[in-house]
């Protein structure tokens, strides 16, 4: 493949707190606000997302802000009966967009914990986005005792609900396993090092040198699958299989344990292709309907890239 | 074995009860008692009736700790004897009711036994916690738990401390016991958690089946955890912690705390070390504790020494 030429990303932002009770980028960007570093070549704004959530240790107060960022719900028209969630989601647009425009951020990073055993994941809307692929490939090279994967969720940048997609490059990086509610160091750490390794990527990469490609690993979103339930009360009547719980990104094969039952039935995963779980007991997607996410894996050829020249 | 004049002669314990969803976000505790309140056929004794209970039930439905205040701490003699108003916080009120209920705290009609149950962040495993060192029913009912699960481990935590020691909904109880089981996040259900909460509860209730049915138990000694001091996170003067729990103290429950260990790391990496004397800390990063100035719990080890104890039929 031939070299790529991209414009610099000479504006960048951090968030945290989108999840007011996701506590490594709530406290990182407290740090952040704190210290308050420049980066050479780069303007950098670090922004708490939700600071009503935050305030709560709680996900949202009304609604999940990261839902919010559809282009239909950020041109939705607003009264005093709009939830917080959507109003605050239409003021990061003006902040950090308008989404889709030529004065959005040229990439946001947001950031996530889970209660699920994922290690870092990037996860953006663009399996082609080269951009936040040297990225990925990068971290992997950087911190090499962390396990980094790559989620692709395909759908249009319009039907993109979450807070990265009003940048014109955007990625969450989710890290787990964390309770929400806590900070725990090793995770803490862990983000603080991957955001400073994308802000250094983000630097050399203005600075024009040459970023050589490869080939990566991207997982591609297919399927949730929720908890059994019962029929007339909707509660769970299982919880994740033993043998499945913590084994993010380890394939499913047809047979394969998902759930064990409150009266001891072991529930088998019957898709006819195997997949890699992620998202598995999220402790927030209870709610959603959602026990654990599946993905096909898949090898991308991503090209060289360097910075535009004018 | 030990001849009878040296058990303690007490009253069957007919009136027991299983709390769940103390803490609405506590998963194994609300599941439990749902899928017992459908099904109590796994909960049955002879001798002895068992109620199992949901005694927040708004907070369960937000899956939240609490709506207004903490339940377990709201069992205080001032709570419970203040005039019924419906500005009273939720769970004053919550208190109320279920000393009405399961108790009078303190009076002869309270119910025998309370299982309160309940999850933790904290890598604390199977953890049994006790209010009193001097009840000889709970002491011999936990040392049966602890013979029971072997080789499975169960850390026995003894919160006896004028300071410390909290009003907890088992407290209206004769004789209460806290279940708490971890590492588990707020709001997740992990199979393992859940299957372990529920196996101390059957051997729970084996116990009290077996006191009533006449079985003498020994007298014994257990060594236990107790809490002797809490220590809080570091903080700026707006109160915002500026430190985490340190990678070596973090989930290192029960495991011995040394002077010049590393305690705290700040955000920039620097240590902050422990000073003071050898403890065994617990409850390490409990997030419902970061509210209550508490990033972990000290506890001394103690052995203590429980009379044997028999049924009387009167």
């Amino acid at each position: 493949m031939e070299v790529v030429c991209l414009p610099a990303l000479s504006r960048v932002a951090v968030c945290g707190g989108t999840h007011g009770n996701e506590l490594s980028g709530v406290y990182l960007v407290r740090e952040r606000l704190k210290k308050k570093e420049e980066v050479e070549t780069i303007s950098v704004v670090t922004v708490m997302s939700n600071p009503r959530a935050v305030q709560l240790c709680r996900r949202y107060s009304e609604t999940d802000l990261n839902r919010c960022f559809t282009t239909a719900t950020l041109s939705s028209p607003i009264s005093d009966k709009t939830p917080y969630e959507i109003v605050r989601a239409q003021e990061l647009n003006t902040l950090l967009g308008p989404k889709g425009s030529d004065e959005a951020m040229d990439l946001i990073c947001d950031l996530h914990n889970t209660t699920a055993n994922m290690g870092l994941c990037l996860i953006t809307y663009s399996d082609r986005d080269w951009i936040c692929l040297h990225i990925y490939k990068y971290l992997q090279k950087e911190m090499p005792s962390v396990p980094i994967r790559y989620i692709h969720f395909d759908i249009s940048i319009s039907e993109a609900y979450s807070l990265e997609s009003v940048g014109k490059h955007g990625f969450a990086i989710e890290i787990g396993p964390q309770p929400h509610g806590v900070v725990r160091a090793d995770i803490f750490n862990m983000m603080k090092d991957g955001v400073r390794l994308m802000l250094d990527w983000i630097q050399h990469f203005n600075s024009g040198i040459q970023f050589e490609g490869g080939v990566v690993d991207v997982y591609t979103m297919v399927k949730n699958i929720d908890y059994p339930r019962d029929p007339e009360t909707r509660s769970i009547t299982a919880a994740i299989h033993p043998q499945l719980q913590d084994r993010d990104f380890c394939l499913l094969h047809t047979g394969d344990p998902l759930f064990l039952t409150f009266s001891g039935e072991t529930e088998t995963y019957k898709g006819e292709e195997p997949l890699y779980p992620f998202f598995v007991n999220e402790c927030a997607y209870y709610e959603k309907g959602i026990a654990l996410s599946l993905a096909r894996r898949k090898r991308v050829e991503i090209p060289s890239i360097q910075v535009k020249r004018d | 074995m030990t001849s009878c004049h040296n058990a303690v002669s007490l009253h069957e314990a007919r009136k027991v009860a299983i709390f769940g969803g103390t803490h609405g976000n506590e998963m194994s505790g609300v599941t439990l008692v749902n899928l017992w309140t459908n099904n109590e056929a796994e909960i049955q004794r002879t001798g002895l009736t068992t109620k199992p209970f949901i005694t927040n039930p708004r907070a369960v439905e937000k899956c939240t700790r609490y709506i207004d205040t903490d339940l377990n701490r709201a069992f205080t003699s001032e709570n419970l004897s203040a005039p019924r108003s419906d500005d009273l916080p939720y769970e004053v009120r919550r208190a109320q009711e279920i000393n009405q209920m399961f108790g009078p705290k303190g009076s002869p009609e309270a119910y025998d036994v309370i299982f309160d149950l309940h999850n933790t962040t904290s890598n604390m495993g199977c953890t049994l916690i006790l209010e009193s060192s001097k009840d000889p029913f709970i002491l011999q009912m936990v040392n049966y738990i602890k013979r029971a699960i072997a080789p499975a481990s169960c850390s026995l935590l003894l919160y006896d401390h004028p300071l410390l020691q909290y009003a907890t909904s088992r407290s209206v109880a004769k004789h209460p016991i806290g279940l708490e089981v971890g590492p588990q996040p707020q709001g997740v259900l992990r199979s393992n958690i859940f299957e372990s909460m529920r196996v101390i509860v059957k051997h729970g209730l084996d116990f009290i089946e077996l006191f009533n049915g006449g079985m003498e138990f020994p007298p014994c000694t257990i060594d236990v955890h107790r809490v002797s001091e809490s220590m809080d996170y570091p903080r700026d003067t707006n109160g915002n912690i500026i430190a985490m729990i340190h990678p070596d103290l973090q989930d290192c429950d029960w495991e011995p705390l040394n002077p010049g260990d590393p305690m705290f790391q700040t955000f920039d990496g620097r240590t902050i070390f422990y000073e003071g004397s050898t403890v065994y800390p617990t409850f390490i990063n409990e997030a419902a504790y970061y509210e209550k100035q508490q990033a972990f719990v000290m506890t001394k080890r103690e052995t203590l020494v429980a009379n044997g104890i028999k049924a009387s039929k009167i």
